[in-house]
């Protein structure tokens, strides 16, 4: 390995090269786009753009969504991967395989399995608007297609590392005179941590940027069931480009922060 | 078995608990869904069922999301190999930087990374402005399915190799130069097979996520029946004409090529465990 760090030989700097050289013209250029477009027509035109009402609806409801959905799927992940991982019992293998569907299913498989089963004529959706509860197009249909994407975002992180770290330490804890609780909440939870939050991290940015599956479910009614992905392409339907690319730099902000939490967090991980 | 199952049931709690709370939300959240649309397709019948996937314009559809996914997906192998290898053999300066930019793709809305790409292939865009001279036309053509998917499923190869590639024992390939073996005999003789499983299943993951890509694509397609319909969109438009058959028929095509694809990785990644056991 040193030995390769001394001399770089020609192989090495044509490879390192075209590394920088693909990557900026595929990754870096595009983000930088996102930024000179919003921004194009000056600071107080981006600020109105992302203050109009539709713009800023969007952003809360997708920050409501993501509120709501990763939460729910850390307590799933949680409950998944210490069921999978700590006990053998029939039927374990092919409960990991169910919990990786989601992840396999194309976006728009997904809004369109949620509407055969609470749509019009769906499955329940009859039966539930005979007592006066509709989900479709509503910010409930939201919430449930972003679970169902994300479902196995924090249990994949999880799985393989408590796996890997076995459960001697929870045991331990056990017989020197702790509950179930304080296990999790002293043994546990700080040997999952970085691995949760890394979870945590991924899922959160799928939901804020999910945009297939929800454009079936949700109506995309302005100002009301309008996600901010959703929105980006109203705009930008609308022929409203610098308005559209102001959304996208806000999605576009969120993933950066995604991505430098994630590196960190990966770093954490490692020690 | 069942000693040490009752063995671990009695020494750990929250078996009931977390069987109860997994289960529970698997089937209200994933398999309730997936069941009424097998419902859906059920109840229509096979020959009005053959009716629908075989016509022309489904077929046009499957051609063009299935090409250009595999495009995509050879693109992406060479680009992510060369990536994870000179992110794990080499040490430069941006190297982090670099690193977490691979990312990018994951991080980053499928709608803004659909929008930014329209914008930098249109005509007066920055790359569209030095392609269209040359004849190139990516914007509402097939080539701009192609550049949407292989951004979208850029991390992949490079994310299933790099791991391998760490871990791979740089002693074996020095005891090979030391045998005498050129660059390229120790990569096609010592490192390749080591990584092919990896390299395989990543090629899986991303002709998989390009074929159900919807977001990155709508944008840049054209979105032109027989020539840039790809299978998302045409589920997307038979919903909109109410045509729920038609679309429930197409979802379900899509739904069984990504149980393939899990299937396909599932296998790839047993074989893998047997590979890194065997080498170490």
């Amino acid at each position: 390995m040193t030995e390769l760090v001394h001399r770089r030989s020609l192989a090495e700097r044509i490879f390192i090269a075209l590394a920088f050289a693909v990557s900026g013209l595929v990754l870096m250029v595009p983000l930088a786009v996102i930024f000179a477009f919003a921004f194009r027509e000056g600071v107080g035109v981006y600020f109105s753009n992302i203050l109009e009402r539709n713009t800023l609806h969007a952003i809360g409801l997708t920050v409501l969504t993501s509120l709501v959905v990763v939460p729910i799927n850390i307590v799933f992940g949680v409950c998944a991967a210490w069921l999978v991982t700590r006990f053998r019992f029939p039927g374990r293998q092919f409960l990991i395989t169910v919990i990786e569907i989601p992840f396999s299913v194309s976006p728009i498989v997904a809004g369109v399995i949620y509407l055969f089963l609470y749509g019009g004529q769906g499955l329940l959706g009859p039966a539930l608007a005979s007592v006066g509860i509709q989900l479709m197009f509503t910010l409930s249909a939201i919430f449930l297609v972003s679970l169902f994407v994300t479902a196995p975002f924090v249990a994949r992180e999880l799985i393989p590392l408590m796996q890997q770290q076995g459960s001697e330490d929870e045991e331990a804890s056990l017989s020197l005179g702790a509950n179930g609780w304080q296990m999790f909440w002293f043994v546990t939870l700080p040997n999952i941590r970085w691995a949760l939050l890394y979870g945590a991290i991924l899922c959160n940015a799928r939901v804020m940027g999910e945009f297939g599956a929800v454009s079936v479910v949700s109506g995309a009614i302005r100002g009301q069931t309008n996600t901010l992905p959703l929105q980006i392409s109203l705009l930008f339907n609308d022929f409203n480009v610098t308005g559209s690319f102001a959304a996208a730099s806000v999605l576009a902000l969120a993933s950066v922060i995604t991505l430098v939490l994630k590196t960190l967090v990966e770093s954490k991980g490692r020690h | 078995m069942t000693t040490r199952a009752r063995r671990s049931k009695h020494l750990l709690p929250g078996f009931g608990l977390t069987l109860g709370v997994t289960m529970l939300y698997l089937v209200i959240i994933v398999v309730l869904p997936l069941l009424a649309m097998l419902l859906k397709v059920g109840g229509m019948g096979w020959p009005e069922f053959w009716r629908i996937i075989s016509m022309p314009r489904s077929l046009a559809a499957y051609r063009v999301t299935f090409g250009s996914a595999l495009v995509a997906t050879a693109v992406n192998g060479v680009f992510g190999m060369l990536m994870a290898w000179v992110l794990t053999r080499y040490r430069f300066p941006g190297k982090r930087l670099l690193d977490a930019l691979i990312d990018l793709p994951f991080a980053l809305p499928t709608a803004v990374a659909g929008l930014t790409l329209v914008t930098l292939f249109s005509q007066t865009g920055w790359y569209g402005q030095l392609l269209e001279p040359l004849g190139i036309k990516v914007n509402y053509s097939q080539l701009g399915i192609i550049v949407a998917m292989i951004f979208t499923s850029i991390p992949f190869v490079v994310r299933t190799v790099q791991p391998v590639l760490e871990d791979l024992q740089v002693d074996l390939e020095e005891a090979a130069k030391t045998l005498g073996a050129t660059n390229w005999q120790v990569f096609t003789r010592i490192i390749a097979p080591v990584i092919l499983p990896a390299f395989m299943a990543g090629c899986v993951l991303s002709f998989a996520r390009s074929l159900g890509e919807f977001g990155a694509v709508v944008f840049i397609a054209g979105n032109l029946p027989g020539l840039t319909e790809i299978v998302s969109l045409l589920i997307f438009i038979r919903l909109d004409e109410y045509n729920y058959e038609a679309a429930a028929a197409l979802a379900l095509i899509l739904l069984l090529t990504a149980f393939a694809t899990l299937f396909i990785t599932n296998a790839l990644q047993a074989w893998q465990l047997r590979y890194t056991d065997r080498t170490r």
